[in-house]
């Protein structure tokens, strides 16, 4: 029995990849129910969106590296990132003035807006491939550790090391500061509120004088900011791939459902448990149950309850349990 | 049949489906004229296939307004149908673990039963919870030791050739009904939990459980060898080798002024046109009868006003699981008729993208709500899609003419052609759900 | 409304689409209303015939008058147009013949949002607060049009309704029926509105709520408000109404001050039970 050790192959391999993980969920799950809030339908776009904003991030690295510029540890897609969140924000309201808005202002039931949003899935996917092309593209720079394996284990003498990577905690602290800004924008602020306000009651926030397409682009603006960022902490953290973003969808959607569609609060809560319960159901407890367990009972197999592929499927099963018994999801009737 | 079919269809509704229709034709022979035969049969194939799955999705969307978007899924369980039905059984392997694995899916069926019916039986309350939780749990490691060594020692038979169970080896033909069934199996089960909820449930439901599927048949070699692909699916068609050592066939062939290779070809091409073209036909005839029956309006009345319906004592969440099965089965269907057209069954292959979103759009293009509208979107979408890429080429040459050979821009735009499609579909939609929302053929 | 073109096929998916009702807030058309000048008032209704959108009249030559400071209240039986002739006044239904006018100003032509704007406040019977939001914020939006400092407005509606004042951090949602319309009240008051307009304002509460509801409208009427007024409970919104107006199919039945239709012997017997 060694519990020291087996804490820290849990954190290793569970905990920090996780809260990374969770955090970017999380993040995206604000920008889908943010839409869905205050433009009442769910944006399958979102996930290329995150996409789109991630590769506006790589080329400007990519400038800014050929331009010799450096963040030293970091990497420099930080210093890209407001020329990203620019670039996507001009497509999105792009997006809203020519598509969008037009279904707006023909009040069409929400539902005609989500098949909407699969065109603008297919225009957005095709423009980032047209651009970037469907490869792997990695762009992190700087230092990639805070703590490597080896250090830790150097400085605790432990047996297993606890490597936190750049990424990781760049992930961690970004969304912390993001989360931090929204909330105080959406609680304190007159703007904020009137976005919560158009999002509980459209008519009268028309009659308290709440100009409803002023709402709608700063909706949009947030919604381009928080894309961009949860897709460069994203690829940052493992790879920039167009695909897999469109694959974030799924993840994403569940993290806001799960919270409770519309509620910021569920969105954050929501990415955690599905990013939690997608590493420890996906991970292969071998390591830390060796630690735990006397020798005579250590598992022989990799102690692993599914094979990573169906990551998916956790998500699933607990978006399935959790509308079965909270059919409005954890965190319900706190519109945005 | 043509005067029940159309029925209500006024004149000019009339010739404006015979007119596209037309189109269709024109398009698909104009592509044998210019391209090549072989080229419009691989069109007219996949668009009869296409047409069949866009008929799914609008049975569900245009008559229930239900939101399938895990198409894929069930598209791919055909795919596994056809894999059971038509591949030989592997006896080594269901020697090696093959009862035992049933044993496993068996256990694990009653496990869910178990679950399930203790959920609907005991009262709500902690204990409940827990037992249901300890039921689904302790089944899960059951079955995983049960099915774990099984499945390593059938994956471990001969692994470069078959590591799979196999399949009945029954003609191929036989795995379409049965990738319908396998389809509104799953269709029943997602329908029954997300249909029965208090709320619809149903988008999010469906898009899981693609890409659950996909998953399942990405890793669960012992079933479809994964990764590994199933190749060499048998053909209710002949092999063109075999055509082509038929000294008949050849003289027919040469008598025609065509060489015994690409006469093969296109005669295995036409082969499955026949076969689809039969299915097509049988499945709009029913669907279109379907529609104008005392079931269809009740659909449709329904739809239009859900609390009239429910007030009338209409079990509307039955009815919207009745059309969802029906909707998934043809999806079913269409994915096994379209596994044996290529004669493997590739999972990574599967992408929503393509299966799933593509067929909204033929649906949204066709015009939902309308069975011609479908099929006829089915066909000009697939067109579409196949034609792109060459389209695109030819634009992009003529963009770049007056670049230089070497030109790094010339280069990016060129390589681009290839994701020209995705933008096109995305702008085609966007342009018909604008200026023609009710697609080219408007429900009545 | 969202044509057939764009229609939903019953589709209610939770997942991808917002439960409860877009927006209904409809914008008036009455680019070519028949001006109509049959007499003076502070705010008047006058002559209004129109109906939603390209529909068929449901108003019919109906004139609605409120001096200001008093309290005008309209009744009548189910389905007489008491709320449609309200929401004409406000903006909300297309009249072809007739004018609205506000301190002598036509105001026909525009639209509800600018009609707040001009000084006209509305309390709709449902929907009529932000549940989700505190108490404090609801009317902090009720304020959002005004850039000057409204924190006095807030001591007076406060001052109003001192439990409100208690529950201010508390979403609006969580309180009792009472308590939200005096919420939703205090929400229109906040843009110092010069009519206050009220759609059946004691709709679903108790008859001690209802009295302390109307002893808080006549309060606001005592500051120099104009109050309009849609009311199921005749008899008691009557006696405290300066004016009464009784609509029957969309016309004005019987027009007089509240003493005038409570004495009225035709009135009772049609409309107040006896």
């Amino acid at each position: 029995m060694d519990f020291l050790n087996a804490l820290v192959a849990l954190s290793n391999f569970v905990i920090v990849p996780a809260v990374a993980y969770g955090s970017q969920l999380a993040l995206g799950a604000l920008g889908v129910t943010l839409i869905y809030g205050i433009l009442r339908f769910s944006n399958f776009a979102h996930g290329d969106t995150m996409a789109f904003g991630t590769m506006g991030v790589i080329l400007a690295t990519w400038w800014l590296q050929g331009l010799g510029v450096s963040l030293g540890p970091l990497p420099t897609a930080l210093l890209a990132l407001p020329a990203g969140i620019a670039i996507c924000a001009a497509l999105v309201l792009a997006t809203d003035r020519v598509v969008y808005r037009f279904y707006r202002a023909q009040r069409v039931k929400p539902v005609i807006l989500v098949i909407v949003s699969m065109g603008v899935m297919f225009v957005y996917n095709g423009l980032t491939r047209f651009v970037i092309g469907p490869g792997d593209q990695s762009f992190g720079d700087g230092s990639r550790f805070v703590i490597s394996a080896l250090d830790f284990r150097a400085m605790t003498g432990l047996q297993e090391g606890l490597a936190i990577r750049t990424s990781q905690a760049i992930t961690l602290v970004t969304a912390i500061v993001v989360v931090a800004i929204l909330f105080w924008f959406l609680n304190r602020t007159r703007t904020g509120k009137s976005m919560r306000a158009y999002s509980d009651n459209e008519d009268l926030a028309l009659l308290s004088g709440i100009n409803p397409e002023r709402v709608v682009l700063v909706t949009w603006l947030i919604v381009a900011a928080l894309a961009t960022v949860a897709g460069t902490l994203y690829g940052l953290d493992k790879s920039f791939k167009p695909f897999t973003y469109f694959q974030l969808l799924l993840p994403i959607f569940a993290s806001a459902i799960v919270g409770g569609l519309g509620s910021p609060v569920g969105a954050i809560a929501g990415g955690f448990i599905i990013a939690f319960s997608e590493v420890t159901i996906t991970y292969a407890w071998k390591k830390v149950l060796g630690h735990l367990l006397p020798e005579s009972l250590e598992p022989d197999g990799l102690v692993q309850l599914l094979a990573v592929d169906y990551k998916f499927a956790v998500s699933f099963v607990i978006l399935v349990v959790v509308l079965l018994i909270r059919p409005t999801g954890l965190f319900r009737g706190k519109a945005v | 049949m043509s005067e029940r079919i159309h029925s209500g269809a006024g004149g000019t509704d009339r010739a404006r489906t015979v007119l596209l229709f037309v189109l269709v034709a024109v398009l698909i022979l104009g592509t044998g004229f210019v391209q090549s035969w072989n080229t419009a049969l691989v069109i007219l194939n996949m668009g009869l296939v296409s047409a069949i799955m866009s008929l799914g999705v609008n049975m569900q969307w245009g008559f229930a307004g239900l939101f399938n978007v895990g198409v894929m899924g069930f598209v791919a369980l055909g795919g596994l149908a056809a894999v059971l039905v038509g591949m030989p059984p592997v006896p080594e392997a269901w020697a090696a673990g093959g009862p035992r694995i049933i044993g496993a899916l068996l256990l694990s069926a009653g496990v869910i039963a178990l679950a399930v019916t203790l959920y609907k039986r005991m009262t709500p309350g902690r204990l409940r919870a827990f037992l249901v939780f300890a039921v689904v749990v302790v089944g899960f490691f059951v079955y995983r030791g049960l099915l774990d060594p099984a499945k390593e020692a059938v994956e471990s038979v001969d692994p470069a050739a078959t590591g799979y169970l196999g399949g009945l080896g029954l003609p191929i033909v036989l795995a379409w009904p049965v990738g319908g069934l396998l389809a509104a199996g799953a269709a029943w089960v997602i329908g029954k939990v997300a249909l029965g909820l208090r709320s619809d449930y149903l988008a999010i439901a469906t898009l899981g459980i693609a890409e659950i599927v996909i998953a399942i048949l990405k890793n669960e070699d012992w079933l479809s060898r994964g990764v590994k692909n199933v190749i060499g699916l048998p053909r209710p068609v002949p092999y063109e080798v075999d055509l082509q050592q038929d000294p008949a066939f050849v003289e027919r062939a040469a008598s025609l002024g065509m060489d015994p290779a690409t006469a093969s070809s296109i005669t295995v091409k036409l082969g499955y046109s026949a076969f689809f073209t039969v299915v097509l036909v049988i499945i709009l005839i029913a669907a279109q009868l379907a529609l104008n029956s005392p079931w269809g309006r009740m659909m449709r009345a329904i739809r239009d006003n859900e609390t009239a319906a429910e007030a009338m004592g209409k079990d509307v969440t039955g009815r919207h699981l009745q059309i969802f099965i029906l909707g998934s089965a043809l999806l079913g269907l269409a994915g096994a008729m379209m596994t044996t057209l290529d004669g493997q069954l590739t999972p990574a292959s599967y992408q929503p993208l393509r299966f799933t979103f593509l067929i909204w759009v033929m649906v949204i293009v066709g015009g939902s709500g309308n069975n011609f509208g479908a099929v006829l979107g089915g066909f000009l979408v697939w067109w579409l899609w196949v034609q792109v890429e060459p389209i695109g080429q030819g634009v992009m040459s003529l963009v770049t003419a007056g670049m230089a050979e070497d030109s790094a821009v010339r280069d990016h735009l060129m390589d681009s052609v290839a994701h020209m499609r995705l933008l096109t579909m995305g702008v085609v939609m966007l342009l018909m759900l604008r200026f023609a929302p009710r697609g080219l053929l408007p429900e009545r | 409304m969202s044509g057939p073109a764009y229609d939903d096929r019953g589709n209610k998916d939770r997942t991808i689409t917002k439960a409860g009702q877009v927006g209904q807030l409809r914008a008036a058309d009455n680019r070519d209303a028949r001006p109509v000048h049959s007499r003076d008032a502070f705010l008047i209704g006058d002559g209004m015939t129109g109906g939603y959108g390209r529909g068929a009249d449901i108003l019919h030559d109906c004139t609605i008058a409120v001096e200001k400071g008093q309290i005008a209240v309209i009744v009548g039986p189910n389905g007489a147009g008491k709320s449609t002739a309200m929401k004409a006044v406000f903006g909300m239904l297309s009249i072809h013949t007739g004018s609205v006018r506000l301190g002598g100003e036509d105001i026909t032509r525009l639209a509800p949002q600018a009609r707040v704007r001009k000084g006209m406040g509305f309390v709709p019977q449902n929907a009529n607060i932000f549940t989700s939001m505190t108490v404090e914020e609801n009317l902090e939006m009720g304020a959002f049009i005004r850039t000057d400092d409204y924190s006095d407005t807030m001591a007076q509606v406060y001052d109003l309704f001192p439990i409100l004042k208690e529950k201010r951090r508390q979403p609006a949602g969580e309180l009792s029926g009472g308590q939200r319309q005096q919420v939703a009240v205090g929400r229109a008051l906040m843009t110092e509105p010069t009519v206050l307009m009220l759609d059946e304002p004691t709709a679903g509460v108790s008859p001690i709520v209802m009295d302390e509801l109307f002893d808080r409208i006549i309060e606001v009427a005592r500051t120099g408000i104009s109050i309009l007024m849609v009311e199921q409970n005749a008899r008691q919104a009557l006696a405290i109404a300066d004016q009464g107006y009784v609509l029957v199919q969309g016309r004005n039945a019987y027009t007089g001050t509240g003493e005038e239709l409570l004495a009225d012997p035709e009135v009772r017997r049609s409309f107040l039970g006896g």
